[in-house]
């Protein structure tokens, strides 16, 4: 076990997974000399070459769509995008090349391609840093979405996209980067894709989240802990493909259920979790679903953000709200 | 592809001096220059004390903003910036103090001077470049005076909606004038990195007019920036200038440069400082002199105080401002969330 930070674990596992395979490579913007504006590829060139750590043009369109052409021939990009706001600039070869290659060729190409983004919102970043936009990724068949939210996970579920055969999406929580420490495992670890964490056991109420909302999710438990109400976290970890069982398991076992996100609310993948909720655990639930999400607004100014993104108030509030109904 | 120059890099004139310019817009373009300089020293100090968001400096590239600016009619051309054109957008009429309050993340810090004619500063690379385009096509269907300025980086320039907006201005006759400041960096990728063609050359694949110019020459600018604009409202249509300078100081109060920038190289684009090179020949020419300097920097210390002052008096960022302008009428679910926000609000969260 090592005790790293989010960044740290990510650094590591790119440093190992390069070491273990020639044909992984790193592309992006800043991501060689400077080794990345969060320093999450630092050292790599050094260590790996020119050839291996590619700082690339501002071309986020020609990174992801050379991943495609990479990996079909035969080698193992890991490209970044400087913060997912910056994937809609690529997000045709995205949704409809990236997500469909396999299907529209009937597999007759590898497609291991590990697209790496910052995100989230809370750190005061410039305008259009800090979007949510899992679900439009979500909504294009064919990709894999991973959104870890501790450095264990950090660490398991890149090497577990990184080896994975199909295109995996990764999202890192910005807010997390250096906030977020814990034990990581040494050596050959992976976390499974599809699979919830148990991120805290309750018996009263089921919080579902992801990515930094589940470190707002843990506060909030702990607040609720001092009422009485025992609050189960689940984080989702990976929105596609989605644990299904893992989710239903839970809410049938606590019969109530909130849903965090960041994201505006029409659409964000909380709405996909409601549903599953629905359609898995109807006889169960004791108390209709909450959903807490941004607000159907474009991302606020930074003075405004804590306004807009849910917040550990917020949450104990809808426990509170769905533990008494 | 030897820049167009008209100062060299000791300051003397090698050519003859562009129509337009006396000796108060002379004066007045080394005020701007001179603001810009020290508004970075200010911002920075801002920054580094919490007051600022992340500011990005725009040392060694002044030349490049005023002799671009002051070569247009801000009385009818439009200017759509990217996020390093503090001082085109001043310009423009944009007060510094909401200037800095935007850089605060401040709502106050959104709003444009009424007259309409500054576009908003843009964050995502080049995605501006294909509404500069689009609006100078418009201007001209609508048959109004006046041409586009649009700048951008050199790394902007790599991405597809540069390339797009740079043909479309080609097939639609818009007259709009791409200015890329080409400060040989995007971040800490060189322009080695960005492309190994030369910029002002995409011109000709698109057919537009193109001109590599010393960014470091604010009469150069001016004279490449005022051909430009005169082509573009004669209907002789679009015009690229790749302006070649050098990002002196960090890419923003975020970056350390010092990680990339080679110190030899960073010494040596010193010693093409446009600010000296302009003060060198406006001294020469009896246009400027200590007295001039001194009574300059008193005003545009006066304007940065005025600024904060400004900035200071803006209050609490007031929350309500995050629905509004969403619609030009608030939808009923709009309305409904906006309800529960205010409950939220209530929860001290
Ligand atoms: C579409 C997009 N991709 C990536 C970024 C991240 N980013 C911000 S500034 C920058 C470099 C821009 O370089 P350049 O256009 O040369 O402008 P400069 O900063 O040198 O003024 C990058 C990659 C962004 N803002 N937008
Ligand atoms: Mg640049």
């Amino acid at each position: 076990m090592t005790t790293q930070s989010m960044i740290e674990a990510i650094r590591a596992t790119l440093e190992d997974e390069m070491a273990r395979d020639e044909r992984v490579m790193v592309l992006g913007e800043d991501v060689g000399t400077q080794g990345g504006v969060f320093r999450a590829t630092e050292g790599l060139k050094q260590r790996f070459g020119a050839d291996r750590v590619v700082d690339t043009p501002v071309a986020e369109a020609g990174i992801i769509g050379a991943s495609i052409g990479l990996a079909t021939a035969g080698m193992v990009p890991v490209a970044e995008l400087q913060f997912l706001g910056f994937a809609h600039q690529a997000f045709h070869q995205i949704g409809f090349q990236l997500g469909r290659f396999r299907y529209r060729t009937l597999g007759a190409f590898p497609l291991q391609v590990t697209i790496r983004a910052p995100y989230g919102g809370a750190v005061h970043a410039p305008e259009l840093h800090s979007d949510a936009f899992e679900a439009m990724l979500a909504n294009a068949p064919g990709l894999k979405i991973v959104a870890p939210s501790t450095a264990a996970d950090a660490r398991g579920l890149l090497t577990a996209a990184i080896r994975d055969p199909d295109p995996v999406i990764y999202l890192e929580p910005l807010r997390g980067y250096r906030l977020v420490r814990d034990d990581v495992p040494d050596g050959d670890h992976l976390t499974p894709i599809g699979a919830v964490r148990i991120a805290r056991p309750g018996t009263d109420v089921t919080v579902l989240a992801w990515s930094f909302q589940v470190v707002n999710a843990l506060e909030a438990a702990e607040l609720a802990a001092e009422e009485g109400i025992d609050v189960e976290v689940v984080d989702i970890r990976s929105l596609v493909p989605l644990d299904e069982a893992g989710i239903a398991a839970s809410v049938t076992r606590t019969g109530r259920c909130v849903v965090v996100e960041e994201a505006p609310r029409t659409a964000g993948f909380g709405a996909e979790l409601v549903a599953t909720v629905q359609e898995l655990c109807f006889l169960d639930l004791e108390a209709p679903i909450v959903r807490l999400s941004g607000w159907d607004t474009p991302y606020p100014m930074p003075l405004l953000e804590r306004d807009y993104v849910p917040d550990t108030a917020r949450i104990l509030d809808a426990v509170r709200r769905t533990a008494a109904y | 592809m030897e820049p167009y120059r008209l100062l060299d890099p000791e300051g003397r004139l090698t050519g003859d001096l562009p129509d337009g310019l006396d000796a108060d817009r002379l004066a007045g373009m080394m005020r701007l220059m001179l603001l810009g300089r020290r508004l970075d020293e200010k911002a920075i100090a801002l920054q580094r004390r919490g007051k600022l968001g992340t500011y990005a400096p725009l040392s060694g590239q002044e030349a490049a903003s005023v002799g671009s600016s002051f070569a247009m009619d801000t009385d009818v051309d439009r200017l759509v910036p990217q996020y390093r054109e503090q001082l085109a957008m001043l310009h423009w009429g944009l007060p510094l103090g909401t200037y800095l309050l935007q850089r605060y993340g401040h709502p106050k810090g959104a709003r444009l001077p009424e007259h309409g004619r500054l576009y908003p500063q843009q964050v995502a690379l080049a995605a501006h470049a294909p509404h500069a385009v689009g609006l100078a096509w418009g201007m001209r269907l609508r048959g109004e005076p006046g041409a586009v300025i649009c700048h951008f980086g050199d790394g902007a320039s790599s991405e597809g909606d540069a390339h797009e907006a740079m043909n479309l201005a080609g097939v639609t006759d818009a007259p709009v004038i791409f200015v890329i400041q080409n400060n040989g960096w995007a971040i800490s990728v060189p322009i080695a990195s960005q492309t190994r063609g030369v910029i002002a050359r995409r011109a000709e694949g698109v057919g537009i007019a193109g001109r590599r110019v010393d960014g470091n020459d604010v009469l150069a600018m001016y004279a490449a920036t005022a051909e430009a604009r005169r082509r573009a409202v004669e209907g002789g249509g679009a015009t690229l200038i790749e302006a070649v300078t050098y990002r002196l100081g960090a890419h923003t109060t975020a970056d350390d440069p010092t990680k990339y920038v080679d110190a030899a190289e960073l010494e040596d684009a010193r010693t093409r400082d446009p600010l000296v090179r302009f003060r060198t020949w406006m001294t020469a020419e009896g246009l400027w002199d200590d007295e001039r300097e001194q009574a300059a920097i008193a005003w545009v210390d006066e304007r940065i105080e005025e600024a904060v002052v400004e900035f200071d008096a803006a209050g609490p960022a007031d929350p309500a401002a995050m629905f509004e302008h969403v619609f030009a009428d608030e939808p009923p679910r709009l309305a409904r969330q906006r309800a529960e926000y205010e409950a939220a609000r209530e929860l001290g969260s």
